[in-house]
């Protein structure tokens, strides 16, 4: 871009409820069944049929809020947004307007700008619209497909304020929310299936300007890597656009990921004119304080209080808190471990990234699907602590702990692994290893110093890896002093 | 005039209704008086009163998240002009 303007980007996210119904009906919200098979009165719009809400849905919400840092209001009010599209069966949406249910709340992200705040300025409940299908089927290629499993889903709408700089910032605020809602466990957080999707709003002012520019909205980006391709995109084309003297127009865009580029959805332009008004069919919604301290007891603890507890109580670096901490469960496996095994937190994340996670990598499972439970990989780590095998050795336990489920302590006994720190049985090995190399044993005299780690290479190999490392160093150093 | 004739046609379109000149016309004095009549309301002191959400004094009515029994696809396009398996089906709609 070019460097005398400055970017300005407001975020607003469409987060889809983990509750097992709709926001107004009974009817499921399991993703891809058969089309029409989740539907009844309410969400197909017959007449007569009255919305109630999901009191589910409506604890999600006080979380999410509490999460993000919001003020919940004491009263918010359900309002009926108006405009006519064939996946809107009501001719209108249910939605909050002038009184959302959470207000006013920020969160921090951190990036090469350091800790910067990013407000929110509301977080609205609303229902999601059905699904359009465009002419699939066999012979009907002029028709258009309505399925209503869909309309209906609870979402959750946040809107950021537009304090966002550049397109990292912005995916760094996503990330943080997507992170903060799949703890809370109000979203599964599956971006493929439109569960976390995000309308980005972008505009450029020159450097220095106070009034922000004309922006454009690019509508239901579903993955980091196009919402950050999207919002450069946006920016070149805006730049362009201003630096030949022209106008930027305000509209709403697409981004389509094949050729990298947003154009142009004309179609809906016509009137954003959706004539809010509060829906009689639902009565407002009142949350006292009792309700909210129930809510915030339910809290789990989050990433960032997590990250600075790691850092301040355990002593794990900034990198080892971020890796452990990034998916809820990780962190969860982790600390059953730091209960079972207190004082080897290093220990235990060296583990927890490095063998375990490149197992269940390997496998494709998540972390709750591992065979090594924490008491087993403590088990493992005790042995190590005990002396009773090497670090190294552990490694062959761990692989048979894995395929087998055994305790460790089973496994070494079984397979006679365990170290040999009997001098005698090492000085043998390491006498025998001595004479049987004779031209090593003169480079190394002649001072050639990296010779030793073949010295210990060999004597591993002799006793199988069971002599303990560090007997064997001492041993070596003391034939070949 | 409480409303114009163009923010007559323009409610009109957002409500999809095709309206001849008689009937704009028509329509525009109608609702120019309903307007004005229920402009006396403003003549009330309205300050530090709380907008009305609801007209029933009540709040927090909820359902538990409880799964219920949907129709069936054919079922939810008893009504429909043109039910498929694939869905409602409309007229093609360009994005």
């Amino acid at each position: 871009m070019s460097s005398h303007y400055e970017v300005v980007i407001g975020l607003e996210v469409h987060v889809q409820l983990t509750t097992k119904t709709k926001i107004f009906c009974g009817c499921s919200t399991a993703f891809g069944q058969t089309p029409n098979s989740q539907t009844c009165p309410v969400c197909l719009a017959l007449p007569g049929a009255l919305p109630v809400l999901n009191y589910q849905a409506v604890e999600y919400a006080i979380r999410t809020g509490l999460a993000t840092n919001c003020t919940i209001a004491p009263q918010s009010v359900f309002a009926r947004k108006n405009y006519f599209y064939p996946d809107l069966p009501k001719g209108y949406q249910i939605s909050q307007y002038e009184l959302p249910t959470c207000r006013l709340g920020w969160l921090d992200i951190d990036g090469e700008w350091g800790t910067k705040r990013i407000g929110i300025t509301r977080i609205h409940m609303e229902e999601d619209a059905g699904k359009l299908v465009h002419g699939e089927a066999p012979g009907s290629s002029q028709s258009s497909f309505v399925d209503l499993n869909r309309a209906g889903t609870p979402l959750l709408e946040v809107v950021s304020e537009p304090d966002l700089r550049s397109a990292d910032e912005a995916v760094a605020y996503l990330k943080k929310l997507h992170q903060i809602v799949v703890y809370l466990g109000v979203c599964d957080g599956n971006m493929e299936e439109g569960s976390f999707r995000c309308d980005a709003n972008v505009s450029l002012r020159p450097v220095g300007q106070e009034a922000f520019g004309t922006r454009a909205e690019i509508k239901n980006v579903n993955s980091f890597r196009f919402v950050k391709q999207a919002i450069e995109y946006e920016i070149e084309r805006q730049a362009d656009v201003l630096d030949s003297g022209g106008k930027v127009v305000q509209e709403t865009r697409l981004y389509d990921p094949q050729t990298g580029v947003t154009r142009s959805m004309r179609g809906k332009e016509e009137a954003h004119d959706y004539r809010y008004f509060p829906d009689p069919d639902l009565v407002p919604l009142e949350i006292d304080a009792a309700w909210i301290e129930a809510e915030s007891a339910l809290l789990p603890e989050l990433p960032d209080a997590r990250r600075r507890r790691y850092q301040e109580e355990l002593g794990l670096s900034a990198y080892d808190t971020e890796v452990l901490t990034a998916e809820r469960p990780m962190a969860e496996y982790f600390e059953a471990c730091v209960v079972l095994l207190p004082g080897q937190a290093k220990a235990i994340a060296n583990w927890v990234m490095g063998e375990l996670a490149r197992k269940l990598n390997d496998g494709g499972l998540a972390i709750a699907q591992s065979p090594v439970t924490p008491r087993l990989l403590t088990d493992l780590l005790k042995l190590i602590e005990g002396g009773t095998i090497s670090g190294k050795i552990a490694k062959t336990v761990f692989d048979a702990m894995w395929a087998s489920g055994h305790e460790p302590a089973r496994i070494v006994e079984e397979q006679g692994l365990v170290q040999v720190s009997d001098t005698g049985a090492i000085e043998a090995i390491v006498d025998e290893v001595l004479a049987g190399s004779a031209a090593q044993v003169e480079q190394y005299r002649g001072g050639n110093e990296k010779v030793f780690g073949f010295f210990v290479g060999q004597v591993m190999k002799a006793s199988k890896g069971k002599a303990n490392p560090a007997l064997v160093n001492e041993l070596l150093k003391q034939k070949l002093g | 005039m409480k409303i114009s004739r163009s923010e007559v046609e323009h409610v009109a379109r957002l409500a999809r209704l095709a309206l001849n000149d008689e009937e704009l016309d028509a329509l525009t004095g109608d609702m120019d008086a309903i307007l004005a009549y229920v402009d006396q309301l403003n003549r009330l002191k309205t300050d530090g009163i709380v907008p009305t959400a609801h007209a029933v004094p009540m709040a927090n009515a909820f359902r538990q998240d409880e799964v219920r029994p949907s129709f069936t696809p054919e079922q939810a396009q008893t009504n429909a002009p043109a039910p498929d398996p694939g869905g409602f089906r409309v007229p093609r709609v360009i994005e």
